[in-house]
């Protein structure tokens, strides 16, 4: 593999002393990391560690109670998930949010909201503006559905799916949004082998081919060691080792969270 | 309808006569981000052009082959009729085939240029590269995924096409110059054939052979320029190349090619071709989908639908072949026209099919006749990679569901003592590529193609084709026995799985015979037969009732063709497991082979013969974990009714 075409570059978002509680429950707890300019960065952790937490936490879903979080420069407090998402943050959901009853294109179509900017009557009596507009988001759709290996399905209602699938038109419709920034909640949970080793496929494609910065959670440990630059561990809402995939695996109180240790 | 094109003797004068005469006419389309663009013939003509530019300055000359790599795409077609342009030879090779399947064709051509369509055929190439050494040029379409390839065979078809306009600019009247030099008798494209035994062999065709058979079937069946045709079988293969390449360079055609291999559903379904040709797999895999459809509709669907095909399939086939049928019929055929067969073509995607072929394999009469009866004109044809296809066509009217019809014109048939088809055409092959031996034992001197398989001219003379030629044999008074057209016969029937006959030096035909385990099943469950596994179910006495029905029926059949009356099937069993390739009772790819067979059953093959009621049988089986274990039955053998020859000539 020669060198990428997107070197991983400067630090683009910072999490600095993050927590965040649900009444008593502490799901994160002085946490603080970054991620770099076109870089693969995996949260893991046992279940409960608060991965898909701070994931909300970075796409403003949830206000941590404690700490800052800068993007491009900018500090927030506590992010609102509109700002995020028009500062080129998408994500996918542990649980497929996809709309079961439209089609696939029309999914994936949704993920362009933000770049739509014809009002309501243009768009009802489709003028000239709202017909151009919609032709050019029509076809940054079809170029996510032929970068996604997808076009047998794409009239399909997304209800009609296989799982794996439904993944993956999850993935499309972030990626409709030209995100600078995107996170993965689980991108291969419930899947076999040869639709994870697709999706990691894609995931790297997608880095490599637009240069977008990946976050993604995950549970298999062979998947995360393989495709991610760097990866970050949670146990209990705090974190236990940040650093690459060679150190992670060398770190004893990860070795510890995830083998368990005798008292 | 036909216009003049005397002169035009190659494709690329073709092209550039269809770009002077149609030049706003659609000559491709593709569906590219969900959308289909055109290639009119004069967009296409000047591709070719600059392509044709681009491969010259890159020292492509004269007689070089060039290997295309990919599936149907307009860029690859242009690089076909670019090479041939320059007086090159297209090799197109298959694209699901594995790497080292293609360095065969590339070192025994020599081949220095190559066209791959994207990132998977271009690894591909390179990963053969340090074995094919006269490989140069890998030109690739679909740049994703190219990145960071280095190697400095590599370049993009786009910055060919670069090169090309740089040097067409120096030159314009390259390709005219180019394209004047070529003549009839060139070599037009070379299609290695998929050899069983040994290396595949390269089939040479000259551009007379391809475009005087491409004209014949297109004349026979009125194509003209507002033909429509989905591209989506394997460029490589002889037949798609006629269908999409040649017969639009001659009729001036519209080919469109699909978005994927999956898409091919419904983008028929979008195009609507008026000319289609399938194998007989998958007009069964569509036949399997809709009744699987059907069986989940509603009530009232599924009342209409049994009721107008059972009307369909007494009256469907007459009518299309404009035969007289009563006004009553006719009016319940217009009315399931209406509800059902109109509906079922549209979602076939066939409603505006005026032609379709099948041919490949024998295909079943109720497949055969099923497409035929809802109003799709499908009919069979003959013909190889080294006939140009083009041997034999059913006609309009005179289709017969077990014959490939007669000749197509300007195609002589005979037949060598042993029923060995031989063919005389000026689509026969040039030869095989640097084989002469192979050249020489398939063309005589004469000019006859020994086609390799046995048949015969019926009263209509229409073809018939019945086994390979070295697979028939004799009984003992001398009758015709081939084994593989009663298999089929016998095999057609979704209860039977596989069967195996035998009767070469034999007084009569006996059979063994393997049920299908899932149709069988599912037909015992609907009778409440319970079983405990196949061994036993095959063993059921009303199984064997079913059984002997099919061959019955076979042999009724049989009794109805003078050459073959006498081989019918007079006594079977129906074998305690499933034949399987893993214990050499098959090939990979599903043929019985009849030696081996015979001689691990012989046995069995004895019982046959001596009027045995059952015989005892045990039998080593390796199971997949690749142990293996004994299996011990007892197996009935059942007599069929045969008609005697003195009963059939009485009959007579």
């Amino acid at each position: 593999m020669s060198a990428r075409a997107h070197p991983v570059g400067e630090v683009i978002l910072s999490v600095e002393n993050v927590s965040l509680a649900f009444g008593g429950v502490k799901a994160l707890t002085g946490v603080s990391f970054d991620v770099r300019e076109h870089e693969v960065r995996a949260i893991i952790g046992p279940n409960g560690a608060g991965k898909s937490s701070m994931l909300n936490v970075i796409n403003g879903v949830y206000h941590p109670q404690q700490g800052t979080i800068r993007l491009r420069g900018r500090e927030f407090h506590d992010m609102d998930s509109h700002e995020a998402a028009a500062m080129g943050i998408a994500r996918t959901f542990q649980n497929i949010a996809l709309f079961k009853g439209m089609s696939v294109l029309d999914n994936i179509l949704t993920g362009r909201n933000l770049k739509m900017h014809c009002n309501f009557l243009q768009q009802a009596l489709w003028l000239g503006a709202a017909k151009r507009e919609e032709m050019q988001h029509r076809r940054a759709v079809e170029e996510v559905i032929d970068f996604l290996e997808i076009q047998h399905i794409r009239k399909t209602p997304v209800g009609r799916l296989p799982y794996g699938l439904q993944k993956r038109v999850e993935l499309a419709r972030a990626l409709a949004a030209e995100p600078t920034l995107l996170l993965l909640d689980e991108p291969m949970s419930g899947m076999n082998l040869e639709e994870k080793q697709d999706m990691c496929r894609f995931v790297l494609d997608v880095n490599d081919h637009f240069g977008t910065t990946v976050v993604l959670i995950e549970h298999d440990m062979g998947v995360v060691m393989d495709i991610s630059d760097r990866v970050l561990v949670l146990d209990y809402g705090k974190k236990i080792g940040d650093g690459n995939p060679d150190e992670i695996r060398a770190n004893q109180s990860v070795i510890d969270a995830y083998l368990g240790v005798a008292h | 309808m036909s216009e003049n094109l005397s002169g035009l003797d190659t494709f690329p004068k073709l092209l550039l006569h269809h770009a002077r005469v149609r030049g706003g006419l659609p000559a491709m389309r593709e569906k590219d981000l969900g959308i289909w663009q055109t290639w009119t013939w004069k967009q296409f003509a000047d591709e070719v052009r600059v392509l044709a530019c681009g491969l010259a300055g890159a020292g492509f000359k004269r007689g070089d082959h060039l290997a295309i790599v990919g599936d149907n795409r307009p860029r690859l077609y242009a690089a076909v009729c670019a090479a041939q342009a320059l007086g090159g030879i297209p090799v197109p090779l298959y694209q699901d085939a594995a790497a080292a399947e293609m360095a065969f064709p590339i070192q025994n051509a020599e081949i220095e240029y190559a066209v791959a369509e994207d990132q998977e055929q271009v690894d591909k190439l390179l990963e053969i590269l340090p074995t094919c050494h006269s490989l140069k040029h890998i030109y690739y379409d679909e740049p994703r995924g190219m990145r960071h390839y280095a190697q400095p065979e590599l370049m993009a078809y786009e910055n060919l096409l670069e090169a090309g306009r740089a040097s067409q600019q120096r030159d314009p009247a390259l390709l005219e110059t180019e394209v004047a030099k070529g003549a009839g008798a060139d070599t037009a494209a070379m299609f290695f054939t998929s050899g069983t035994t040994g290396n595949p062999k390269g089939v040479v065709l000259t551009h007379h052979a391809l475009i005087d058979r491409a004209k014949a079937a297109a004349d026979l069946e009125g194509l003209g320029d507002s033909d429509v045709v989905l591209a989506y079988l394997p460029p490589a293969w002889i037949g798609q190349n006629i269908f999409s390449y040649a017969q639009p360079f001659v009729t001036g055609y519209c080919i469109c090619c699909p978005e994927s291999a999956e898409t091919v559903m419904s983008d028929m379904r979008e195009i609507g071709p008026t000319y289609y040709f399938a194998p007989p797999r998958v007009l069964e895999a569509l036949l399997t989908q809709v009744s699987i459809r059907m069986e989940d509709a509603d009530r009232l669907s599924r009342f209409f639908y049994r009721y107008f095909m059972d009307v369909a399939s007494r009256i469907g086939g007459a009518i299309l072949d404009g035969k007289s049928v009563g006004l009553g019929e006719r009016l319940m055929y217009w009315l399931g026209d209406l509800f059902t067969y109109g509906p079922l073509r549209n979602v076939l995607g066939m409603s505006r099919v005026r032609v379709a072929y099948t041919a490949g394999e024998a295909i079943g009469p109720d497949l055969f006749k099923f497409y035929r009866s809802i109003g799709i004109n499908l009919k069979q044809l003959y013909g190889s990679t080294e006939t140009s296809v083009f041997v034999c066509i059913q006609p309009n009217g005179q289709v017969k569901a077990d014959t490939v019809g007669p000749a197509v014109k300007g195609v002589e048939l005979k037949f060598t003592p042993q029923r060995e088809l031989l063919i005389r055409s000026p689509g026969l092959f040039k030869e095989y590529y640097k084989n002469p031996q192979a050249t020489i034992e398939a063309k005589d001197a004469e000019g006859w193609f020994h086609t390799g398989d046995a048949g015969y001219v019926d009263q209509d003379g229409h073809l018939k084709i019945i086994d390979r030629v070295k697979d028939v044999g004799k009984l003992l008074d001398g009758t015709l026995f081939a084994p593989k057209y009663i298999e089929n016969k016998l095999k057609f029937f979704p209860h039977v799985k596989e069967a195996v006959m035998f009767g070469d030096g034999r007084d009569k035909v006996c059979a063994f015979v393997n049920i299908d385990a899932e149709a069988v099943g599912n037909w015992a469950e609907k009778k409440n037969l319970s079983y405990s596994g196949y061994t036993d179910l095959a063993s059921r006495d009303e199984v064997y009732a079913l059984i002997r029905e099919c061959v019955e029926k076979v042999n009724a059949d049989l009794a109805q063709e003078p050459e073959l009356a006498l081989s019918q099937i007079h006594r079977f069993l129906i074998l305690h497991k499933e034949l399987d390739a893993d214990d050499g009772e098959l090939t990979r790819t599903r043929k019985v082979r009849r030696g081996a067979i015979a001689e691990k059953y012989r046995e069995l093959v004895d019982a046959l013969y001596d009027g045995r009621d059952s015989v005892h049988i045990e039998a080593q089986v390796k199971y997949e974990d690749g142990r293996s274990g004994m299996l011990s039955a007892d197996l009935k053998v059942c007599d069929a009714k045969a008609l005697t020859a003195a009963e059939l000539k009485k009959a007579a």
